[in-house]
């Protein structure tokens, strides 16, 4: 008796809940259709603040005294790596990826280095692909310096993790574009601001990957420890640092992959290397010379994460004790030493200073005659889904949301993340829109809220089908795995190259390039949470008779319900943070306001208050698409 | 007559009042006096106010804290193994710890050989841990970074000693154990039981006084268990060490400990040695627990011999009155005399065939058939 009174009490909430939703939705449409066009707030370029902002930039450009040991400091790091790799020459370089590969992983890896450096100056891109790595060097060093001491606090304490956790949150969710123009404003353009902005995005990584190592170290083990009378200094020497070992290689690697992925994108505020190739062809709309580029800096992700991959696997003494080797010391010490005596010859006979000429190699004519094919038998497709997409949606959702008033949206807002999120979440998108509205940029975040809402609705659309397929084809699966892999050490910014390909520079381009970028995480997530339903349950209800339909809509995706929201919160995230990139390739909004804050002095109010807004914006669909988990974070970085 | 065993004679019972007489005077190894651990807000507070007289769930709902241990007091013979048994959450993982002082104690006090252990400093703290005692884990605490020899030294290495000399130290232990050829292995190539023979050597490496053992057997198979058991009691045997034992195995405890102290929410129920617990449970949940164990194991004839009548016959067999009945079986078999049981050469008492069969069928001591 209890049991059905409670069911039908539960069916009754639901009722009520989900009417009042339909009431409150179609009070917005009244609303929208009796008041639109007024209580608005189109964009001006003359905002008092953005002046003020201006104001604030001389001011700080001339009070310089503090800042400027700092930037020339940061400045003398790279180049102190800049000159490492040039003393080198490009032998030496190459030579010393080859012995690394040789020495800790195997002969093929050793292999697989060498031609993919000498792939960097074959493409003719020697020194723009050592400028970059010398950046990535010294942001990844200062990363760990700062990062890995935090990381092993944060893992003994509990009170330093409580402190850290919503701090590194914060950084996880800023997109990159947003903070480029508070650091030039404190440290100028060129290296140093973009070391900066590298460090901070790569060091989440560091410290929450070296917290989790340290944390995971069994207790028990601890414990034997102190039992025998270890000190504090013995327990972190002896016990937690060695255990955590593989932790701290993928803590490693996962900062260089971060730090690589975030250079490039530092090009924006002045920083040389590939970067700055990519940026320059994607303006001219070369796709063949971006992707020259793009495929160097994916040859240097490549190289550098199984590099680093193999380093760390390395450091596990069971790891090394369980592989034999063939040709033991000789290959694993001499042939490397060799490889490096050789590399550090050369010099001798060719000049290192510069790639030889004879060897280079451009996808350019090919890429751009295959681009040239493709749209002109394609195009009219492509096009044609861009139109529809754009009218149907993207047009309508812009005009609804520039056109209401604006007290409509955020009531709107709000209204929606209490019914997702609870009322705290409310409360933060409520107080996220106002400063939106102070920023005076409400017009150009409605518009970029507008592509990250449709990018962000396709992303979750072909993710789910993905990751519904991926979780019920273990084959399927197996396929998917490597372009998923590939995917995830891919910095972001070559996804602008396919996009750019397919619908020239426009709005939906930016988008396009969202979804590529913000779909792996998403089918991972998606599959994770169908493939962790506990089989004794679809074991259960296959025995009652559930039809393969039925198992999926009425057992596996309501119980990864949680995997679900996570992906939907992940996705918006990453959408975010692409979608204001894409002002490279024709999304105008809030990313083209940061981007012209670089180039135009008068302008740089309206980036530093563009950058503001963007993160605001990244906080209110956070908070929306946040659900009830607490634990999120911590597992996507399990699942990323 | 009907089969009825005489209530335990005085020497035997009651039991914990016994124990703590042979014990006390300050020559026992270890000395529990008063432990209370209690888990949340004030721990400090509630010890010595009417909160402590409240039960657990009690005191939950009025404080938030939860006792762990309740002023529990038990002494240690040198040389001896104790054990306490008691079902999970009886607190008995964490008594242990507080012996060590891996987790602080709210009151009461520890004597290793009359030093008191609450009170000694950090730094005095990890010297008798590096030299004094040292402890077994239920789940093993080994390094997986390290070879099974380095593990096994790991003890002499954090007190600070040469390589060479540890290392020679550990393939002793090695060997000692049984693990002769497996130096150079890492722990997860191993089995269960041998992971935990390189914990035995890890503990037995610093030659500790003390050896703690926490449930070090509950993750091996019945057969690796019974093995491991076997193994410390040959240990015990060989290097003679006192051993405090936890377990929620009655069976082991039975069969490893001189004297066994059952626990239950927190508190000792009573202290005895196994034929003790058996043969004169002190409550119903004690004799809940017992009451499977197979008699003829566990119990001497003293415990189920009867009064001598006039016109016995005295020409059967005779045993002392310390012999575990089962021992008797076979000759009781073989005659239709009583068995005179004897104490000193001096006559006590007598066992019929229908006690022994009493007692191998499982009745009760002190029960009427």
């Amino acid at each position: 008796m209890t049991a059905i009174g409670a069911t039908a009490g539960a069916t009754g909430i639901r009722v009520t809940r989900r009417t009042l939703a339909g009431v409150l939705a179609l009070a917005a449409v009244v609303i929208f259709a009796l008041l639109h066009g007024q209580w608005t707030l189109p964009h001006n370029d003359d905002y008092d603040l953005f002046r003020t902002l201006n104001g604030v930039r001389d001011w700080v450009d001339q009070n310089r005294t503090l800042l400027e040991p700092i930037r020339l400091a940061i400045a003398g790091l790279v180049s102190l790596f800049d000159d490492i790799l040039a003393s080198l020459g490009w032998p030496g370089v190459i030579a010393a990826a080859a012995a690394t590969g040789v020495a800790f992983g195997s002969v093929r890896l050793g292999l697989l280095a060498g031609f993919g450096f000498g792939s960097l100056g074959a493409l003719g891109l020697w020194d723009p692909s050592m400028a970059t790595l010398a950046m990535v060097l010294a942001a990844v060093l200062l990363a760990l310096l700062i990062g890995i001491p935090l990381g092993v606090l944060a893992g003994r304490s509990a009170r330093v993790q409580a402190v850290l956790s919503p701090v590194l949150d914060f950084m996880q969710i800023m997109p990159a574009m947003a903070y480029l123009t508070p650091i030039t404003l404190l440290f100028l353009i060129g290296v140093a601001p973009a070391s900066v902005a590298t460090l901070i995005f790569a060091i989440p990584a560091a410290i929450r990957i070296t917290a989790l190592g340290i944390r995971e170290v069994s207790t028990t083990t601890v414990e034997a420890a102190r039992s025998l009378g270890a000190t504090d200094n013995q327990v972190l020497r002896k016990v937690l640092l060695p255990l955590s070992r593989r932790a701290l290689g993928l803590a490693v690697n996962q900062t260089i992959m971060l730090a690589l992925s975030m250079v490039v994108i530092t090009s924006l505020i002045g920083a040389p290397g590939l970067g700055r190739n990519l940026q320059r062809e994607l303006s001219k709309v070369n796709v063949g010379g971006a992707f020259d580029a793009g495929i160097a800096i994916v040859i240097l992700a490549i190289m550098l994460d199984r590099l680093t991959a193999a380093v760390a696997e390395w450091l596990d003494p069971r790891e090394r004790a369980a592989r034999t080797r063939p040709g033991g010391r000789l290959v694993t010490v001499a042939l490397p030493v060799a490889i490096i005596v050789v590399g550090l010859a050369a010099p001798a006979l060719v000049d290192a200073t510069k790639f030889p000429d004879t060897l280079l190699f451009s996808f350019r004519d090919p890429v751009n005659a295959a681009v040239g094919w493709f749209t002109g038998t394609f195009q009219p497709a492509t096009l044609a889904f861009k139109d529809a997409a754009t009218i149907i949606v993207l047009n309508p959702l812009e005009t609804v949301l520039v056109q209401a008033p604006v007290w409509l949206v955020g009531a709107a807002l709000m209204t929606v993340a209490w019914f997702t999120s609870g009322r705290r979440a409310a409360v933060v998108v409520g107080a996220c829109a106002a400063l939106i509205v102070g920023l005076g940029l409400w017009e150009h975040s409605m518009q970029t809220m507008a592509n990250v809402v449709l990018g962000t609705l396709l992303t979750l659309a072909i993710g789910l089908v993905i990751g519904i397929l991926s979780a019920r084809n273990d084959r399927f699966r197996a396929f998917l795995r490597p372009f998923l892999d590939m995917a995830q050490t891919l910095p972001a910014f070559v996804y602008l190259i396919p996009a750019l390909a397919l619908f020239n520079p426009t709005r939906f381009t930016a988008i396009v390039a969202a979804v590529i970028y913000a779909l792996p995480p998403v089918i991972r997530l998606v599959d994770v949470g169908i493939r962790s339903v506990p089989p004794a349950v679809v074991e259960a209800s296959t025995a009652s008779g559930a039809t393969e339909a039925q198992l999926l809509w009425k057992v596996q995706l309501p119980m990864s319900r949680q995997a679900l929201l996570l992906a939907a919160n992940q996705g918006i995230v990453m959408v975010l943070s692409m979608v204001v990139i894409g002002a490279l390739v024709g999304a105008g909004a809030l990313g083209y306001d940061v981007i012209t804050g670089f180039a135009q002095g008068k302008d740089f109010g309206k980036g530093l208050a563009a950058g503001l807004a963007i993160v605001l914006l990244g906080i209110l669909l956070d908070r929306i698409t946040q659900g009830a988990g607490g634990t999120r974070r911590e597992g996507a970085a399990n699942a990323g | 007559m009907t089969a009825q065993f005489p209530a335990p004679a005085p020497d035997l019972a009651p039991a914990a009042q016994t124990h703590a007489a042979a014990v006390g005077g300050g020559k026992s190894a270890i000395s529990v006096k008063g432990l209370w651990k209690i888990f949340g807000p004030g721990e400090k507070k509630i010890i010595g106010t009417p909160l402590a007289e409240l039960s657990r769930d009690e005191l939950r709902v009025a404080t938030g804290s939860n006792v762990a241990v309740r002023d529990v007091s038990f002494d240690v013979n040198p040389g001896e193994v104790f054990v306490v048994m008691g079902l999970s959450g009886s607190g008995k993982s964490t008594l242990i710890r507080c012996l060590t002082r891996l987790i602080e104690p709210t009151a009461g006090e520890v004597l290793l050989d009359g030093e008191d252990i609450g009170k000694a400093s950090m730094a005095r703290l990890r010297d008798l841990r590096r030299h004094r005692f040292s402890m077994v884990f239920q789940h093993f605490g080994l390094l997986p970074h390290r070879r099974v020899i380095d593990n096994v030294a790991f003890g002499l290495e954090i007190r600070g000693e040469a390589k060479k000399g540890r290392r020679d130290r550990a393939a002793e232990l090695l060997s000692l154990v049984g693990l002769d050829g497996q130096a150079d292995r890492y722990p997860d190539q191993l089995s269960g039981g041998m992971q935990q023979r390189v914990g035995l050597a890890r503990a037995l490496a610093v030659d500790p006084a003390v050896m703690f053992f926490d449930e070090p057997f509950s993750a091996l198979d019945p057969l690796i268990r019974r093995d491991m058991q076997n193994e410390v009691i040959r240990l015990h045997n060989e290097v003679g060490k006192t051993m405090i034992f936890i377990t929620h195995d009655l069976a082991e405890a039975l069969k490893l400990g001189d004297h066994v102290a059952i626990m239950r929410n927190g508190a000792i129920v009573q202290i005895g040695r196994p034929e003790e617990i058996v043969g004169a449970p002190a409550d119903d949940y004690v004799a809940d627990f017992v009451q499977d164990v197979p008699k003829s194991y566990v119990l001497t004839l003293g415990w189920i011999m009867r009064e001598v009548r006039p016109g016995d016959p005295l020409d059967g067999p005779e045993f002392p009155r310390s012999t575990i009945i089962r021992t008797a079986v076979h000759v009781a078999a073989e005659t239709d005399r009583p068995i005179k049981v004897v104490d000193g050469g001096k006559l006590v008492g007598m066992v019929d065939r229908v006690q022994i069969l009493a007692a191998i069928a499982g009745f009760e001591p002190g029960s009427a058939a």
